[in-house]
């Protein structure tokens, strides 16, 4: 038989289930809301940190700099339209820049982008073959892993493109896709397109026996690294008469992001005045028991019981309920991060994964059980001036 | 033993000032502290308890000086050498009637002895509730409740025991097969018995008539 403090702690808890319960919803959700939002600010800045990977400045067509930074580097806007080839590469020449990755896309496969590109984008997000080779030919693709997992395509598979970059209407079958090559996960936006050289994309959209001038050839966009930082402020005067555009992924992701604070502050407040409720609750509940119970505390004193033995007692059932409400809070914090990122992957094809505790979480728990522990502290100390004859006397 | 000499008690300063009679109750020895309502039976309880500390005299339960007594002392005291049966059974409702026995044990030794549960279970059945040990004390009647009540009270072999009013909501037959289980289940210890019942004034031949104490 064990009698130990949490024992007696958790069985008075059982003994009020409703009033328990209350308290633990409270500030499972409290803890949870909190918890989410630290889980999914990691996971987002993580993700915009990792696909950003020194890419200084983005070229393309004019537009929302936000919107060319979303399509460009994390493949989850429509582009802002497409620029000369000739001109993106007078921008590449200048002194200030120091090298750029072309970019030129507009159709999907099974709602995967197919981007045309050079090995400088394999190269720049650091990806490696998992089976078979990199493109080669027109109209060879290499596959990024999320790709070849989601559509089953293995080496040798041929498909069609389909025009649009989620749209499956209106689809090219005057000219086949071949698989050669399948990357190994990288952890980047690699991981969610189909690449191909900049040739398969025009050929793809020519009409048959249509002769382009290389001249006239567009592309999307082009990834730049600079070489001075007056390329910054030097670029964008360049670009004042045409119909292009830089944007800057550090300052426009550091702009949407302070966009979204808003609302997460919001909901961060609201969280709190949740976590404030329940431990409110506890400090009610702790405090409707020692009125409840007064006669059994009583009794427990002239059983041997000192005044520690009930304030350590009604301790342990407020550190029960918020260590209890905080690790429900934590795991009702994971199953959202399930449903969400099942959300994000079906519409943007990103993985929200991190399940492991972030170390503001571990601040979060130890913060939200210690206040627990002081909510039921200050009502508790009432047992340490329990008076036992006259308790025992109005019974 | 008990004894008592020159108690006095005032609850507060403006209250008035409650005098006992001097008494002695030899170890082993059966007492009955017979009084009205109003005589201050209550007050001596748990005066002899040391829940309440005497404003002025001696007080002496057992080896204990109760009004030198600090309350640590006293809390440990009460644990281990004193048992309490009050008027009306009062329980841990979120325990069993057998965690409840065991409560005292843990409360003064921080563990439970191996062997506590065979004496439990040989305690309750000679009661006769030793098919309730797993109920809920709300479960039980008021009859198995104070029987339930004597057992905790006695499970750790006090050396003296208290106990208050244990037959006053009692009909005749019920009255005398619990003060027969007192006696019996007792027998080592010194008894004292507070009570209004005059049907128990025969009972012992130490007995101690409280007198009106207000005004």
């Amino acid at each position: 038989m064990n009698l130990g403090v949490t024992t007696q702690a958790w069985r008075n808890l059982q003994a009020k289930p409703l009033q328990t319960a209350l308290s633990l919803a409270l500030l499972a959700f409290g803890v949870g809301m909190v918890s989410l939002m630290l889980l999914t600010e990691k996971q987002v800045n993580d993700a915009f940190e990792r696909n950003i990977k020194d890419i200084d400045l983005v070229l393309g067509a004019k537009g929302s700099p936000l919107q060319l930074i979303l399509a460009n580097v994390y493949h989850i806007d429509a582009p802002t339209g497409n620029i000369s080839l000739e001109a993106a590469q007078k921008v590449v020449k200048h002194p200030y820049i120091a090298s750029g990755i072309p970019l030129a896309y507009g159709d999907n496969h099974e709602g995967y982008r197919i981007v045309g590109t050079d090995m400088g984008y394999v190269e720049h997000y650091g990806a490696e073959l998992a089976d078979g080779t990199w493109w080669d030919k027109t109209f060879d693709v290499t596959l990024g892993a999320k790709v070849a997992e989601a559509t089953g395509l293995a080496l040798g598979d041929t498909f069609f493109s389909a025009h649009g970059l989620t749209d499956q209407t209106d689809i090219h079958t005057n000219r086949t896709f071949t698989v050669v090559g399948v990357m190994a996960p990288s952890g980047t936006v690699v991981d969610q397109l189909i690449l191909t050289s900049i040739q398969s994309i025009w050929d793809v959209h020519a009409h048959e026996g249509e002769e382009v001038d290389p001249s006239t050839r567009e592309i999307t966009a082009m990834l730049l690294k600079k070489r001075n930082a007056l390329a910054v402020l030097t670029i964008p005067n360049t670009l004042r008469d045409t119909n292009m555009q830089v944007a800057l992924p550090a300052i426009e992701v550091n702009r949407m992001t302070q966009q979204f604070g808003l609302g997460t502050a919001a909901l961060r407040a609201i969280a709190m005045l949740i976590m404030a409720l329940s431990f409110a609750s506890i400090f009610i509940s702790v405090l409707d028991n020692i009125r409840a119970r007064r006669h059994e505390l009583a009794l427990m004193r002239t059983m041997g019981g000192t005044p520690r033995t009930l304030y350590t007692l009604l301790l342990a059932e407020g550190g029960l309920l918020s260590a209890g409400g905080t690790l429900l809070g934590l795991i009702l914090s994971r199953v959202a991060m399930v449903v969400l990122s099942a959300f994000v992957e079906q519409q943007f094809h990103y993985s929200l994964s991190a399940m492991m505790p972030l170390p503001g979480e571990v601040a979060l728990a130890a913060a939200a059980v210690a206040v627990g522990l002081v909510s039921s502290a200050i009502p508790a100390r009432r047992t340490l001036r329990l008076d036992i004859s006259e308790t025992l006397s109005e019974a | 033993m008990v004894s008592i000499e020159g108690v006095k008690f005032q609850y507060d300063a403006a209250g008035p000032v409650l005098s006992f009679p001097d008494f002695s109750c030899a170890q082993g020895d059966r007492m009955l502290l017979l009084g009205n309502s109003g005589t201050g039976k209550t007050t001596l309880l748990h005066l002899l308890c040391g829940l309440l500390t005497p404003t002025s005299g001696a007080l002496t339960v057992g080896s204990k000086s109760l009004h030198t007594s600090t309350d640590r002392e006293l809390d440990r005291w009460r644990g281990a050498e004193v048992g309490v049966i009050f008027q009306q059974a009062h329980f841990v409702q979120s325990l069993t009637v057998r965690e409840n026995l065991a409560l005292p044990h843990q409360l003064t030794t921080g563990r439970i002895p191996a062997d506590l549960e065979s004496k439990m279970d040989d305690m309750l059945d000679r009661l006769g509730i030793g098919h309730r040990a797993g109920a809920q004390p709300h479960e039980l009647s008021v009859g198995e409740q104070q029987r339930a009540s004597i057992a905790r009270a006695l499970l750790h072999k006090p050396k003296v025991v208290f106990a208050d009013e244990p037959t006053s909501a009692l009909d005749d037959e019920s009255a005398a097969a619990v003060m027969d289980i007192l006696d019996r289940e007792a027998a080592y210890a010194t008894l004292v018995v507070v009570t209004h019942d005059q049907r128990l004034k025969d009972r012992y031949a130490s007995c101690v008539t409280l007198s009106h104490q207000r005004p």
